[in-house]
């Protein structure tokens, strides 16, 4: 599958979709892969804040579990209350309806990857 | 050789298969400078000599003593079939059952016990049980660091100092405070309590019946404690459960127990059990192996290690406990007192026990200068207030074959003459006649 | 298998351990006020003694154990389990003692057969180990790791320094990091060069961090059944910063009496008895983790310690003002320790040596016997267990299933994390040249199955009371309890 064209990538496979002030945060679908079927995700509260580069929740599957590392600054505005009895959903959409936090931002995400880049940096990853 | 079947025949060849010519020649990787400096150990035995060592110690254990020792840990008697179901190798010769569809009888037995755990706590959800009664105190209160993000831990001074003593231990090096609230004459100081429940605090811990055998109620300190968003941790008799209010009812969020009453012996210290049991919205954060229901291929039940992925061999630095077993064995023998007591005989078993407590607190109060330390009531034990040091009485009564209690004072000051006095359906009237006579006789 | 609450039958009883209260005796609503009481009872199985032998006879068929099955589980040591040290451990001379007695007073001359036990107990390890002194008192491996690495916490703490930092090398078991994390320690990950700790890469950990490593964490022979061949190069560097280095005595049936831990200069070891020692694992516990150290550590030991007089009496000392506190209530899984005694007493210095020549014998039997059956990673001598790779195109985890299908037990799967399709076994000295034959023939079948008839491994097992079960549906649905469901 492949990785949407509009969307920024941290090298810790989370997916930015920048909206003016906000942004929506996810898991790429590499990760959801790498993972395998996801049984729960811990996510922060809304009015929490998130820093770039520092954990803010987790993602769990039956043999393993993994930090989810906020690629961006901010205040979390929402959150997907759907992934708390269906976190099947980051399988099946990692891109659409497995989204995990909507975060007001508090500057400029850096450091980001696009499409291409982050692809070629999983591919590195795979060996 | 003892254990090792080989024959020599059988040994040669293997050396030849592996291509080397002796077996200390399989051992090339340790130097001769690293090699034991000495290894002075005794010749092996015979199993016969070996069994009479341990029956002449064995034989140097005063155990038919009458006793009124508890303390948090209580001499019960245990019906037969525990012994006889637990010994059966099937179960004990076994391990962690991480090949499921090989171990459904040590899983379906890890989910009945959760079962029976929640059910006597009436709590949500329970795990495989972790060591002992103090360790599962400690994982309780870390259980609350981690859901609440604090760091505070009030405990109540009545709370078992045993386990407390462990619960300092167990955190020295951790960013996390212990508050201890002192008691009150062998009750808690509830308003105390409330006070230091601040929104500061991760978990407020209490006992039921409390270390001086005082029964209570924390309703209104778990519901303030809510308030706050610090967590309600009580730690209780099981036995006394089957009749005590419950910490489901009293609003607690993690209840856990010293689970040798039901169906281990003292056995002088340990294998014991430590019970946890939580509120359904704090599994994620709980210590330990959870055993799950769940479907094979064919959506047949079956039972699985679940929720794993809390656990060291997946999160290892960030696991919620460094824990890898569970007392496994014990929390077998205790599903199998629990299921032939059922709900009737573990009542009539609390039931004659405070009666018994009654009796004796009849008979020792007759004495005089021996009073109640408080008027709160109590359970199976209870702390009497001598005339005399309770050390003292302690000594001399062993001499006359009998423990009457313990004396409190080895871990609270000022409480001297406070002798903390148990009974179980291992004592009798005539053994509380024997007791109130003879303490009557130092007085 | 219906659950023995489905079995319950509301009314039937089995056990009374007491008698049926006498008419004037005092009722529970009559000692306690009613808002003290439960509202109803707890809803415990109703059954009679014969149902409940019944289930659990029942559940225990549903196992496999040492006892019945072949259980190579790598790094779990499943050796027999002698029967007459459960003889031993359960004289009610021992299981009817108060463990409080000893602490009160006269209370000590009642108890001095079990003193002695745990006395001798931690005489027997000394010098197994070559430590100057044991606690007894954690309650399974995990637990005696957290008591050595904060041993290992209170020794620099007493010299005012205060050091942050535990190196543990990657292949290591998870309840390392744990346990370090526990005593409040950072995890500083070592990189393994060709299955061994690389003294380079520990150099280079502590010039990074200089004067704040505590210590290291070892396995040895390390995880993958290799023996560490740096050992003295790695005291060496630790000795220069005077950081410690603890043994991780998972290991340990591999160098009984052919190395002793305290003489090559580790200075913290925890033991389980479980595995070396030959106690039983009981499905998952209880075991012992007792821990053992070098001189300078002894002062900071856990209380109370038992000792012995000059007229060779016993007592528990808990006079120690270093001391790290109570790991556990008192002084050890006793009945767990008296097995671990009797085992080493049956066996001496000389069976217990042999019981590793013969672990390490069976290891490196099996290992050559599979060198055309799977993936072996590291052609050279392995010590009591080894790694194997599943061959190309196999799965370690359906290997495993198919083992199952034939009376054995799967060796540990994916463990180490660094081997990959990971299948690692450990035979132990107990079992016989024929059982190792017959595993070698068993895997033989089942890769050329898996080969063959792909499908058919991938839905092995077959022939136990459930097939391959949904984990993810457990850990979705979360039905923990009977009433969760």
């Amino acid at each position: 599958m492949s990785n949407p064209a509009d969307l920024l990538y941290s090298s810790s496979h989370e997916w930015v979709k920048i909206q003016g002030e906000e942004a929506v945060v996810g898991i790429t679908h590499f990760a959801q892969e790498s993972l395998g079927d996801i049984t729960y995700v811990d996510l922060p509260a809304v009015g929490d804040s998130v820093s770039a580069d520092s954990d803010f929740g987790s993602v769990e599957s039956v043999k393993a579990a993994s930090d989810l590392i906020s690629p961006v600054s901010g205040e979390v505005v929402a959150v997907n209350e759907a992934l708390a009895d269906a976190p099947e959903k980051i399988n099946a959409d990692a891109f659409g309806d497995g989204w995990l936090i909507k975060v007001k931002l508090s500057g400029k995400p850096e450091g980001l990857m696009d499409a291409a880049t982050y692809e070629e940096h999983c591919k590195n990853e795979q060996h | 050789m003892p254990f090792i079947p080989h024959t020599p025949d059988e040994t040669a060849e293997m050396l030849s298969v592996i291509g080397v010519r002796t077996l200390d020649d399989l051992f090339a990787d340790i130097p001769q400078q690293m090699r034991p400096a000495h290894f002075n150990l005794p010749k092996g035995l015979s199993e016969a000599a070996v069994c009479g060592y341990f029956e002449n110690l064995a034989a140097r254990n005063r155990t038919e003593m009458v006793s009124f020792l508890g303390a948090g840990f209580y001499a019960h008697k245990i019906p037969a079939a525990v012994d006889a179901l637990s010994s059966r190798s099937e179960f004990y010769t076994a391990y962690t059952p991480y090949q499921a569809e090989c171990s459904q009888g040590t899983l379906q037995a890890i989910f009945e016990y959760q079962t029976a755990v929640c059910r006597l706590l009436d709590m949500d959800c329970a795990n495989a049980s972790v060591y002992d009664g103090g360790s599962a105190l400690f994982e309780a209160c870390m259980t609350a660091v981690r859901v609440s993000r604090r760091k505070l831990i009030v405990v109540d001074e009545c709370v078992n100092p045993i386990w407390r003593v462990q619960l300092g231990t167990y955190t020295s090096d951790l960013d996390v405070d212990v508050r201890v609230v002192p008691q009150r004459n062998g009750t808690s100081d509830k308003q105390a309590l409330m006070a230091a429940v601040t929104d500061q605090c991760a978990a407020v811990v209490v006992q039921n019946p409390n270390f001086f055998g005082v029964v209570d109620d924390f309703s209104e300190l778990f519901a303030h404690a809510r308030s706050k968003k610090a967590l309600g941790v009580i730690s209780v008799y099981p036995v006394m459960q089957s009749v005590l209010k419950t910490p489901g009812e009293m609003g607690a969020d993690i209840a856990v127990a010293e689970g040798q009453s039901l169906g281990q012996p003292l056995g002088f210290g340990g294998p014991y059990l430590g019970i946890m049991a939580c509120r359904k919205e704090h599994i994620r954060q709980f210590p330990g192996r959870i055993a799950g229901r769940t479907q094979d291929l064919d959506g047949k039940t079956g039972y699985v290690l679940t929720l794993q992925a809390r656990e060291q061999h997946i999160r290892r630095a960030k696991a919620t406990s460094n824990i890898c077993s569970n007392q496994a064995l014990c929390a077998l023998r205790s599903l199998i007192y629990l299921s032939l007591m059922g709900p009737q005989g573990l009542a009539q078993v609390a039931e004659h026990n405070m009666a018994l407590a009654r009796y004796a607190v009849e008979r020792l109060t007759a004495l005089r200068g021996v009073t109640l330390l408080n008027t709160a009531p109590y359970g199976n034990e209870v702390a009497l207030r001598l005339p005399i040091p309770a050390e003292k009485v302690v000594n001399t009564l062993i001499s006359y074959n009998c423990v009457p209690g313990f004396p409190v004072s080895r871990y609270y000051n000022f409480m001297d003459d406070v002798l903390l006095l148990a009974c179980t359906e291992n004592n009798t009237r005539q053994q509380i006649g024997f007791l109130a006579e003879t303490i009557g006789g130092l007085l | 298998m219906k659950t023995i609450f489905a079995k319950s039958v509301s009314g039937r009883h089995a056990e009374n351990l007491v008698l049926e209260p006498e008419e004037n005796a005092p009722r529970t609503a009559d000692m306690l006020p009613a808002e003290l009481l439960r509202k109803q009872p707890p809803r415990l199985p109703e059954c009679s003694e014969l149902d409940v032998v019944r289930h659990f006879t029942a559940l225990s068929r549903r196992n496999y154990s040492v006892d019945a099955n072949f259980y190579p589980l790598g790094s779990c040591t499943m050796k027999y389990n002698p029967k007459f040290t459960e003889q031993v451990a359960g004289l009610p001379g021992f299981t009817r003692l108060h463990p409080m007695l000893a602490q009160l007073g006269r209370g000590a001359a009642c108890v001095q057969g079990a003193l002695q036990v745990l006395y001798d107990a931690e005489r027997w390890l000394c010098e197994l180990t070559g430590m100057k002194a044991f606690t007894l008192q954690p309650m399974a491996g995990a637990n005696g790791e957290f008591t050595g690495v904060k041993l290992i916490a209170a020794y620099h703490k007493a010299r005012g320094r205060k050091r942050t930092k535990m190196l543990i090398p990657d292949s290591a078991h998870g309840t390392n990091p744990a346990s370090a994390v526990l005593a409040g320690f950072e995890i500083v990950n070592i990189e393994s060069r060709d299955g061994m700790v690389d003294p380079q890469a520990l150099a280079r950990a502590i010039a990074e961090h200089p004067d704040d490593v505590a210590g290291l964490m070892m396995t040895c022979p390390n995880t993958l059944g290799l023996m560490e061949t740096h050992l003295a190069e790695i005291v060496e560097e630790l000795r220069k910063v005077d950081a410690l280095l603890y043994y991780d005595g998972a290991n340990m049936n591999a160098i009984m009496g052919k190395m002793r831990v305290g003489d090559v200069g580790f200075d913290v070891v925890h033991l389980n008895v479980h595995k070396t020692l030959s106690t039983p694992h009981g499905g998952g516990g209880p075991g012992a983790g007792p821990v053992g150290v070098s001189e300078r550590l002894v002062p900071y030991l856990p209380a109370p310690r038992v000792e012995r007089r000059e007229d060779d009496s016993y007592r528990v000392n808990f006079d120690l003002p270093q001391s790290i506190g109570y790991i556990g209530p008192f002084y050890g899984s006793f009945a767990v320790l008296a097995k671990a005694l009797a085992y080493m007493m049956r066996l001496g210095g000389n069976g217990l040596t042999r019981a590793s020549e013969y672990a390490v014998l069976n290891a490196n039997y099996l290992r050559k016997r599979l060198e055309d059956v799977l993936d072996i990673p590291f052609d050279r001598i392995c010590a009591h267990e080894f790694v194997a790779s599943a061959p190309e195109g196999l799965r370690a985890l359906d290997i495993a299933k198919g083992l199952l299908d034939r009376g054995i037990h799967a060796p540990t799967i994916y463990f180490p994390l660094i081997v990959k399709e990971c299948l690692m076994a450990e035979p132990t000295e107990t079992e016989s040249k024929e059982t190792l034959d017959e595993y070698v023939d068993a895997l033989r079948d089942i890769v050329a199955e898996g080969r063959e008839h792909p499908e058919k491994l991938a839905a092995a097992p077959q022939t136990l009371p459930v097939r391959r079960l949904d984990e993810t549906a457990a850990a979705r649905n979360m039905i923990l309890t009977e009433d969760m469901a």
